[in-house]
């Protein structure tokens, strides 16, 4: 029994949040209040073990993945080793870039394997697997910096799209970031997919070398740290229009490459409150950007 | 792999290696100064030191982190608009019960664009022409306002500085005003004038300079509290002063003594007798001026009055500049060391001027869609903070509505919580608010009596900081006016 655990409804009553070590869910489902009910127990009974599981491969997970080595036991980790695979070849990836997403969507499968619902997400830390039964829709807001949230634009999910995930990277974020982007959304086909996409277009976005950015070893952040040696950033400064533009085309031929290969949908590119929208021209996706409007008091 | 430094963190199993002052994986635990320690959650140990945020041992104590305030819990609106990872403002109406009345605790996080800082520096330097730009980081974010007794006055911020000029001047401004009342230092010139650090709760910093007290009065006030205590001692004594310049012989406390006329002949406009106006220009030197000799404000002695011997001293309004002098055979003043009266004299000055402080007061205006999510009629809740039927805080601190229509109110920032402060790219400022009234009287101004939940309903732990509260504030839910009274 995972006496860490924790299990709660958000006070509004409708969602439930799950905290186990670094993981944090808020997971809302959409149904009759019998199916929420199993929805939730189910994601309970799924969430108790899934650290644990994780911790017993955390090695082999924070090593850059290997198509011809060790392959992980857990069906997260899998679902992590699948996620960063297609970018193994050509870059430095460990697992670990995609178990926000893996973890999203491991626990929104055991609640719709549990129960039929409408609708439901799993939100782990802005990285979110969601579930839509046909002719229901989602409006993601997303949001550049967490430190001081306001919405810079929405994506409209429908359920006859193919986008089950969504995720945001950024070096303001929890996670480490090689880039100096604000932040990164994708929409993908799976959670552990944007997850991965994120991580790799957010760390794109960048000016090497430039002066007014901040970097730091990561190991001298945190020992244990996946990213080992690698510069990570720790600050930016006011950049001018013309770098501004610089990075964000960095970022956007990346993300380019990643569209033309099926692996994300569309993204929203946010580098000090400028923002590249990228979608494939012939898609029904709906995702907007919103600067400058503001709610004022 | 571990660091030498690095602890390694056991509450789970990912077993973290963590450096002093970063918070592992989690952001839950980190290690301060070798110690593990719970910080809150989503905010990193850095911050949370560095803006005093309550940090708790971990194991053994948790029940400090659940655990209530003594005396009751008041929930501020720190943190309140920013349900990550909902993103939407999401007010909480929360309900106590105090000394048997049902109250309502209307919280929000307000977005000010219409706000500012008053800032209060306590010197007499110069820090630059009145109605001058001040600027941060070459941008201009303020000007140089009315001063007041012993302080000049800035005026930071404001719609034109956040909104009304470039983006980099925005956020520039933006980023001032949120260090300022967050309790940082922020360096300011002023045009044609002063380089100040300013810290809420500090003494300034003008031009490299820690200012360390206020005068107690201008040179003229000085004279006439001390000339008792000169006389006998000395035969003439001046305190130099940007403002009134005292001359004790010519003075109305030198003459009351008695004390005989010395000959000397000031430089400057005589106001009235003993009372000089600009013996110099404006500075950071001697008692405010640009004076490095005191000397320099003195014409020569006049020969039929003044006589060889002569003791003169010459002194700042706040005693941290101070000379002796004697008159040799051709009436020239010699410096010479203080008698020990002298400087007993000079220290008293000193002692009698306060400590000098920055002080920081946040004016903002709750615009109507801020007060229109209080209540589904906003001028109602104006009216009812007028009546003082509802209380008005910020972060639990007291406040001071300014008289007059809408609700435009200061706080000393030093009285709210750490860190009670954010920012909106637009630029403009998030600064906590909250409405206290009888839960009567919120059904009576129409509002949304529907969201009002339980204290308890929050849970612990669910994002939720305690902090304690200031004992110099009143409890903000002490009982407000009694609507029934009248």
């Amino acid at each position: 029994m995972n006496t860490r655990m924790q299990v709660k409804l958000l006070t509004d009553g409708r969602r439930l949040h799950l905290h186990d070590g670094p993981i944090d869910l808020i997971i809302e489902a959409f149904g009759e209040m019998h199916q929420i009910d199993a929805a939730y127990r189910a994601a309970v009974r799924r969430f108790a073990t899934v650290l644990d599981e994780l911790c017993s491969e955390l090695s082999l997970l924070r090593r850059p993945y290997d198509a011809g080595g060790p392959q992980p036991g857990g069906t997260v980790a899998q679902r992590m080793a699948a996620a960063v695979a297609p970018y193994a070849t050509q870059t430095f990836i460990t697992p670990m870039a995609a178990v926000a997403g893996a973890v999203a969507e491991e626990i929104l499968e055991a609640m719709t394997s549990a129960v039929d619902l409408d609708r439901a997400y799993v939100n782990d830390g802005g990285d979110i697997a969601i579930h839509l039964r046909p002719g229901q829709r989602f409006v993601v807001g997303m949001v550049e910096r967490p430190d001081r949230p306001s919405l810079f634009g929405s994506a409209k999910l429908n359920a006859d799209q193919p986008v089950r995930g969504i995720a945001t990277s950024g070096w303001h974020g929890r996670s480490f970031s090689l880039g100096i982007a604000d932040a990164v959304t994708v929409l993908a086909d799976r959670a552990a997919m944007a997850d991965a996409a994120a991580t790799i277009i957010a760390n794109a976005v960048d000016l090497p070398g430039h002066p007014l950015i901040t970097r730091v070893r990561a190991r001298d952040l945190a020992p244990d740290s996946d990213l080992g040696d690698r510069l990570v950033t720790q600050g930016v400064r006011d950049l001018d229009d013309s770098d501004i533009s610089a990075a964000l085309d960095a970022g956007s031929a990346m993300a380019e490459s990643l569209l033309s290969a099926g692996l994300i949908r569309a993204t929203a590119l946010c580098l000090q409150q400028q923002t590249r929208l990228i979608t494939q021209t012939n898609t029904k996706l709906k995702i907007t950007s919103s600067h400058g409007s503001l709610v004022h008091a | 792999m571990p660091d030498d430094d690095a602890i390694r963190c056991d509450a789970c199993p990912v077993l973290c290696y963590i450096k002093p002052g970063r918070a592992g994986a989690c952001d839950r635990y980190a290690n301060h100064d070798g110690q593990l320690v719970r910080v809150d959650p989503h905010v990193v140990l850095d911050k949370a030191l560095s803006r005093g945020a309550s940090v708790v041992p971990f194991l053994g104590r948790e029940q400090d982190w659940d655990g209530n305030i003594v005396g009751g819990t008041f929930v501020t609106a720190i943190g309140a608009g920013t349900t990550y990872p909902d993103y939407k403002p999401a007010p909480f109406i929360i309900s106590s019960e105090v000394i048997g009345v049902d109250m309502v605790t209307v919280v929000t996080e307000g977005i000010f664009s219409y706000c500012g800082v008053k800032l209060k520096v306590d010197t007499d330097r110069y820090l630059g022409p009145e109605q001058n730009a001040v600027r941060a980081q070459g941008e201009p974010v303020g000007h140089v306002t009315t001063s007041e007794y012993g302080s000049q006055m800035l005026s930071l911020g404001g719609v034109r500085h956040l909104t009304g000029g470039s983006r980099h001047e925005g956020n520039v401004t933006c980023e001032t005003l949120l260090n300022l009342c967050n309790g940082k230092a922020v360096e300011l010139k002023v045009d044609e004038g002063a380089t100040v650090v300013v810290q809420a709760g500090k003494p300034p910093i003008v031009n490299e300079v820690l200012e360390d007290r206020m005068r107690v009065g201008c040179g003229s006030a000085t004279i006439g509290m001390f000339a008792k205590q000169w006389f006998g001692k000395v035969d003439e004594v001046v305190v130099v002063d940007d403002h009134i310049t005292g001359v004790l012989s010519e003075h109305q406390a030198g003459k009351l003594l008695g004390v005989p006329e010395t000959g000397i002949q000031m430089k400057g406009r005589r106001s009235t007798p003993g009372r000089y106006f600009q013996v110099a220009d404006p500075g950071t030197k001697w008692g405010g001026t640009n004076i490095e000799d005191p000397l320099s404000i003195l014409q020569s002695f006049n020969r039929k009055k003044a006589w060889p011997g002569l003791r003169l001293l010459m002194v700042s309004t706040t005693g941290e500049h101070y000379a002796y002098f004697e008159l040799n055979d051709e009436l020239k003043p010699v410096e010479k060391e203080l008698s020990a009266a002298l400087r007993e004299s000079v220290a008293r000055i000193k002692e009698n001027c306060e400590p000098a402080l920055c002080t920081v007061l946040f004016m903002a205006g709750a615009g109507g869609s801020l007060r229109a999510g209080v209540t589904e009629n906003p001028v109602r809740l104006t009216r009812s903070v007028r009546d003082a039927l509802t209380r008005v805080t910020s972060g639990g601190a007291p406040v001071y509505i300014w008289p007059g229509g809408g609700i435009t109110f200061m706080v000393d920032v030093s009285r709210m919580p750490e860190n009670a402060f954010g920012y909106v790219p637009t630029p403009a400022l998030v600064a906590p608010i909250e409405f206290t009234l009888k839960l009567d009287d919120y059904k009576n101004l129409g509002g949304y009596t529907d969201h009002v939940r339980p204290l308890s309903s929050i849970v612990p732990g669910e994002g939720r900081r305690h902090v304690s509260p200031r004992p110099e504030n009143p409890w903000p839910l002490a009982a407000t006016k009694q609507n029934t009274e009248s």
